[in-house]
């Protein structure tokens, strides 16, 4: 693709770089959990250049506002491997003090909201997010990511709508990866695609091929420009595919047919973009392989370091719940720290 | 719109237009119309003066959405249901609600069909295929898809209505009953009476989207932006629709434009919104007008005839509002039945303990 | 007859209403090609068809709400929620309108609809797989709360549910779905709402639980039997409605109660049954009315186990109330 060379190398080969990571460090986490050693997973695999496209067309004060499943863009952003590890893990370094399942996590250093495991709650969200940046006269946008099975969620509807009122500087980022669960894409909906959804809200909505890097960047770049220029939201549907199981907890035999998701391996997104590099001379294979090789040493010392950590303190489980301890709380909580004395309770 | 005036906006059909639009029974047609139109009109004056004087409770008015009312009540079927958005009484009431019943509910006496359960303007008939409805803006546009679905499953005819505001597009039961309908391919008459507020929000603030009708485009389904108040317009259109959704080919949406002419409600005071000009316009939309201005044009009544016309319904509601006067309350025991089919404790007991407090009188 | 799991049990009480009664239909996420992502309803689309047997779109609401309007024209729709912490986009069909539709119309349009939902933690699930708010539900009149912690139970009460003329809903406690098992009656073999089961007879304190719950209070009440109390464990089986003659003569008998939940204490369904015994069982009560309950905070993850009233923190709580004079 011609377009391709709109995009500068540095960011291509960035863009290769977080893909390949990405997809490493996915891969282990389906490995951990399958091994006992997490107690759950939810793989990227095969959308990972809409991820990392996506995510390197941002800017480091622009709002991400993701689902479970987007640990390219979490890694785009610059959040580290040990961090997003010591969440899979759930131990007493995880910044989230081990409350959510594996993969729902979020950061405020790096303007990544925290992700909660019902479907398209964070996709309302962003408009509000959006709604304060425009407030305060801060030149950023806020992105709620979410999959072709979000769109029928409530909060869709919700989200869109008002961004759409309000003219707010946000990106649907909607990954149509084909399945939600068993839910193939075309039972979803009966629109034609995705992205003419935000005709019914009044703004623009592009389909983009999810698996081409630079078309993803391309395509939010745009958008976002002209989010900042006050010309409001856009719909963008990256349409890739899901090459592995829903979850961990998901068997995806029951309901599709190998042939489908062997005619997507040959979109590979790495694939494709290792090509583009290549071709154009901006990697060599020897940089390839020792791009592939950091990542394995990356992830390897993120696990072990995650792996030594102990188990969070078990008063932290009264914690959070407000800023301050309501007495009955508190209660609770000493009541708790006596049958942990006379070992009622085993941590 | 003549220049300056302020008559109707004039519905410039030839007598061989109307013959194709509503075909050869168009005079009959156009007669009913106006007729139970007319019924809507006095309707609304009627009870928004009861409730001023403090009569009635509530009144919600749907004066402006006559020729909708009536136009899909004339298009649909006896075995068709109906789910109301908030302004479709009328349209029960054409499709045979007992009045009588239903001037007992604006009252909410003991010969409510629902026992003075709910706020006026909340009917249930169940006799005609019109579901009690909540005040809870959406819910039924979702049900709709259901009863809809259960119609193709059963196979034996009928169609499912689900009428709702221009206010209600934003809500998720729109999204989720449009999605369902279109998934599923139910046959779905989804009606959007965009009367271009919702209270005090004009439909310009509700949705960045200009013409509601392209919503339906986000589910696969046709969308088809009508004038509502064109009494013809509207009796033709959904006339066509029913007939392509009993064919089996799945939901259709029409956004019917029309205007509010009245308060939102009894509860409402619109002087504190409406843009200088809006009542105006509405008076050049009104519905009932405009069908007169053409029935007149035609010569189908004569004013000796509309005269009677309206002193045979004004004399109804005299009868009914009556006979509503001095119906008793419901009954205390009545606040105790139909929270489940056969109630369970505590309710049983609460009942008794009620009941012993009042003396003992429940059967 | 064969030991089967509480989630056979289920998926035996679909399998039967659907070959008796062509008005039940079974919709929601995922519930049909791949027969549930428990696999409640595995099978039930290659028996009964896709009319039949509805995946969904993602909408809670939307399958609530169809799911009533189904009822309305009279068929009986089991709609499945995938997990009870998603059961909220649907909570105004559930609460403004399946549990209103009834008295609202006088009678006319009742909304009878059978919402089953996994619930309850124990799974690793964090805070939203895990939790239990059965009381939102309670506390609604016009719902019927079910909830099985046996096969029998799960099927039995599932098909009541299914041919009750009221909304249900139905939680599955997932916890047992496969570790709950034992033997279940061939077919149409109904169990009857507000009758709760004596799991376990004992004269020294009533202890009341549902759900998962339940085979941790019969473990708790097998360990203080070896101090020489005797534990009598109740299972509730139907919230709403509640056999309050069953919780009455239990502690009538016994003077103590321990209610066991895992749902956070305070304004649990533990609160309500706690206000009943003392107000109908004040004279008979030798002891304060004791609660073990999941804490008042958001379910956790890691610290799942702590969180959750265990075998011992229940042991303890008879123990205390039995030990009180
Ligand atoms: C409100 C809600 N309903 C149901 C679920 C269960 N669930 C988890 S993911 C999922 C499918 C989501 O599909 P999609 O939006 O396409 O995202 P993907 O998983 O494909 O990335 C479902 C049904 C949920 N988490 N939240
Ligand atoms: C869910 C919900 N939110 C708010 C309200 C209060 N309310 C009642 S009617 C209404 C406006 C409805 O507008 P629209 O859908 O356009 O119908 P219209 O009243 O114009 O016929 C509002 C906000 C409500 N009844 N339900
Ligand atoms: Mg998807
Ligand atoms: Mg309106």
């Amino acid at each position: 693709m011609s377009e391709a060379t709109d995009v500068p190398k540095e960011i291509m080969v960035r863009g290769f770089r977080l893909m390949v990571l990405g997809r490493t460090a996915d891969e282990r986490g389906v490995n951990l959990q399958r091994q006992g050693r997490i107690g759950f997973y939810v793989p990227m695999n095969g959308q990972e250049a809409a991820q990392v496209g996506c995510g390197l067309a941002l800017e480091e004060k622009d709002w991400i506002v993701p689902a479970y499943r987007e640990i390219g863009v979490a890694l785009s952003r610059g959040i580290p491997l040990k961090t997003l590890f010591d969440q899979f893990y759930g131990n007493s370094s995880d910044v989230l003090k081990g409350r959510q399942m594996p993969c729902h996590y979020g950061y405020r250093d790096y303007r990544y909201v925290t992700a909660s495991s019902p479907v398209g709650t964070q996709i309302i969200l962003a408009a509000g997010l959006a709604q304060a940046s425009v407030y305060r006269g801060e030149k950023v946008v806020s992105v709620p990511f979410f999959g072709d099975g979000a769109t029928s969620s409530s909060d869709f509807h919700a989200g869109m709508n008002f961004a759409g009122v309000y003219n707010l500087p946000v990106l649907f980022f909607c990954q149509n990866n084909g399945w939600a669960i068993s839910l193939p894409r075309e039972k979803q909906t009966r629109s034609s695609s995705l992205a003419e959804k935000a005709e019914a809200y009044g703004f623009r909505g592009v389909q983009v091929d999810g698996n081409d890097f630079s078309a993803v960047y391309k395509v939010v770049r745009d958008a976002r420009a002209q989010a900042l220029a006050g010309k409001g939201p856009t719909l963008i549907e990256a349409v890739t595919f899901r090459m592995g199981p829903h979850s961990t907890s998901d068997d995806p035999t029951r309901y599709r047919k190998q042939e489908t998701v062997a005619s997507w391996k040959a979109k590979d997104p790495i694939e494709h973009l290792r090509e583009q590099l290549l071709a154009k001379g901006w990697i060599t294979e020897e940089g390839i392989e020792q791009v592939q090789e950091e990542a394995k040493r990356e992830v390897q010392s993120a696990i072990d370091a995650a792996e030594k950590a102990p188990p969070p303190e078990p008063t932290t489980l009264f914690d959070d719940v407000f800023r301050d301890r309501p007495k009955l709380l508190e209660e609770q909580r000493s009541e708790f720290m006596e049958l942990l004395k006379e070992g009622v309770l085993r941590p | 719109m003549a220049e300056g005036s302020d008559g109707p906006l004039p519905l410039p059909y030839s007598e061989s237009e109307l013959q194709d639009a509503l075909g050869s029974e168009w005079k009959a047609l156009l007669t009913q119309g106006y007729r139970w139109m007319l019924f809507g009109r006095l309707m609304d004056n009627r009870f928004l003066g009861l409730q001023r004087q403090g009569r009635i409770g509530f009144y919600g008015p749907a004066t402006g959405h006559e020729a909708l009312n009536v136009g899909c009540a004339l298009a649909l079927a006896p075995e068709d249901w109906v789910f109301p958005g908030l302004r479709e009484q009328l349209l029960a009431l054409v499709r045979g609600m007992n009045l009588q019943g239903y001037v007992h509910h604006l009252f909410g006496d003991g010969m409510d069909p629902s026992l003075g359960r709910q706020m006026p303007c909340h009917p249930t008939a169940a006799s005609v295929g019109y579901v009690s409805m909540a005040s809870t803006v959406g819910t039924q546009i979702v049900q709709a898809a259901g009863s809809g679905y259960a119609q193709a499953l059963r196979g034996k005819g009928g169609i499912t209505v689900a009428f709702f505001g221009d206010g209600a597009t934003s809500t998720s039961d729109f999204h989720a009953g449009m999605n369902m309908a279109s998934v599923f391919n139910c046959p779905v008459l989804f009606i959007c009476a965009n009367n271009q507020w919702a209270i005090s929000v004009p439909v310009s603030k509700q949705t960045a989207v200009t013409e509601l009708a392209k919503k339906a485009k986000a589910y696969g389904m046709p969308g088809e932006r009508i004038d509502g108040t064109d009494f013809v317009r509207v009796l033709s259109t959904l006339r066509s629709a029913r007939k392509q959704l009993s064919a089996g080919k799945g939901p259709v949406m029409v956004e019917a434009v029309v205007y509010r002419m009245n308060p939102h409600s009894s509860s409402d005071d619109p002087t504190r919104y409406l843009p200088p000009g809006y009542l105006r316009e509405a008076r050049a939309h009104d519905p009932l007008a405009r069908l007169e201005a053409l029935g007149d044009r035609l010569g189908l009544l004569t004013p000796e005839e509309k005269e009677r016309m309206r002193k045979e319904i004004e004399d109804e509601f005299r009868k009914a509002i009556a006979e509503a006067e001095v119906a008793p309350p419901p009954s205390p025991d009545s606040l105790f039945r139909d929270t489940l089919k056969e109630s369970v404790w505590p309710l049983t007991e609460e009942r008794d303990t009620f009941d012993r407090d009042q003396g003992g009188h429940f059967p | 007859m064969t030991d089967i799991t509480l989630i056979q049990g289920v998926n035996q009480a679909l399998k039967v209403a659907m070959a008796k009664d062509p008005d039940v239909v079974v919709l929601g996420e995922d519930v049909g090609v791949n027969g549930g992502v428990f696999r409640a309803t595995d099978g039930l689309y290659k028996e009964f068809g896709e009319k039949r047997v509805l995946d969904t779109p993602l909408s809670e609401n939307g399958i609530i709400g169809m799911a009533i309007g189904m009822a309305l024209q009279g068929l009986k729709p089991v709609a499945e929620i995938q997990f009870m912490d998603f059961i909220y986009p649907a909570f105004d069909q559930i609460v403004s309108e399946a549990a209103k539709f009834r008295y609202r119309s006088g009678g006319e349009f009742p909304a009878h609809v059978v919402i089953r939902t996994p619930y309850g933690g124990g799974i690793k699930g964090g805070l939203y797989h895990s939790q239990s708010t059965e009381q939102l539900f309670t506390s609604t009149p016009g719902l019927k709360v079910v909830i099985p912690s046996t096969p029998a139970d799960a099927k039995g009460l599932l098909l009541s549910a299914i041919f009750d003329e009221d909304p249900v809903i139905f939680l599955e406690p997932k916890r047992i779905y496969r570790t709950s098992t034992g033997e279940v009656p061939e077919g149409d073999v109904r169990v009857p709402f507000g009758k709760a089961r004596t799991v376990k007879e004992g004269a020294d304190v009533s202890v009341f639980a549902y759900g998962a719950m339940v085979p941790q209070s019969l473990q708790a009440a097998n360990v203080v039997e070896k101090m020489g109390i005797h534990a009598e464990v109740i299972d509730l089986r139907t919230l709403v409605p509640l056999d309050v003659d069953a919780i009455v003569a239990s502690v009538e008998k016994t003077g103590r109660a321990v209610i066991v939940h895992e749902a956070p204490k305070f304004s649990g369904f533990g609160a309500e049954l706690s206000a009943t015994i003392s107000e109908r069982c004040l004279y008979s009560l030798k002891a304060p009315v004791l609660r073990v309950t999941g804490y008042d905070t958001p379910f956790p993850y890691a610290l799942e186990n702590l969180y959750l009233p265990s075998v011992d923190r229940i042991a303890r709580g008879i123990e205390r109330t039995a030990s009180t004079s």
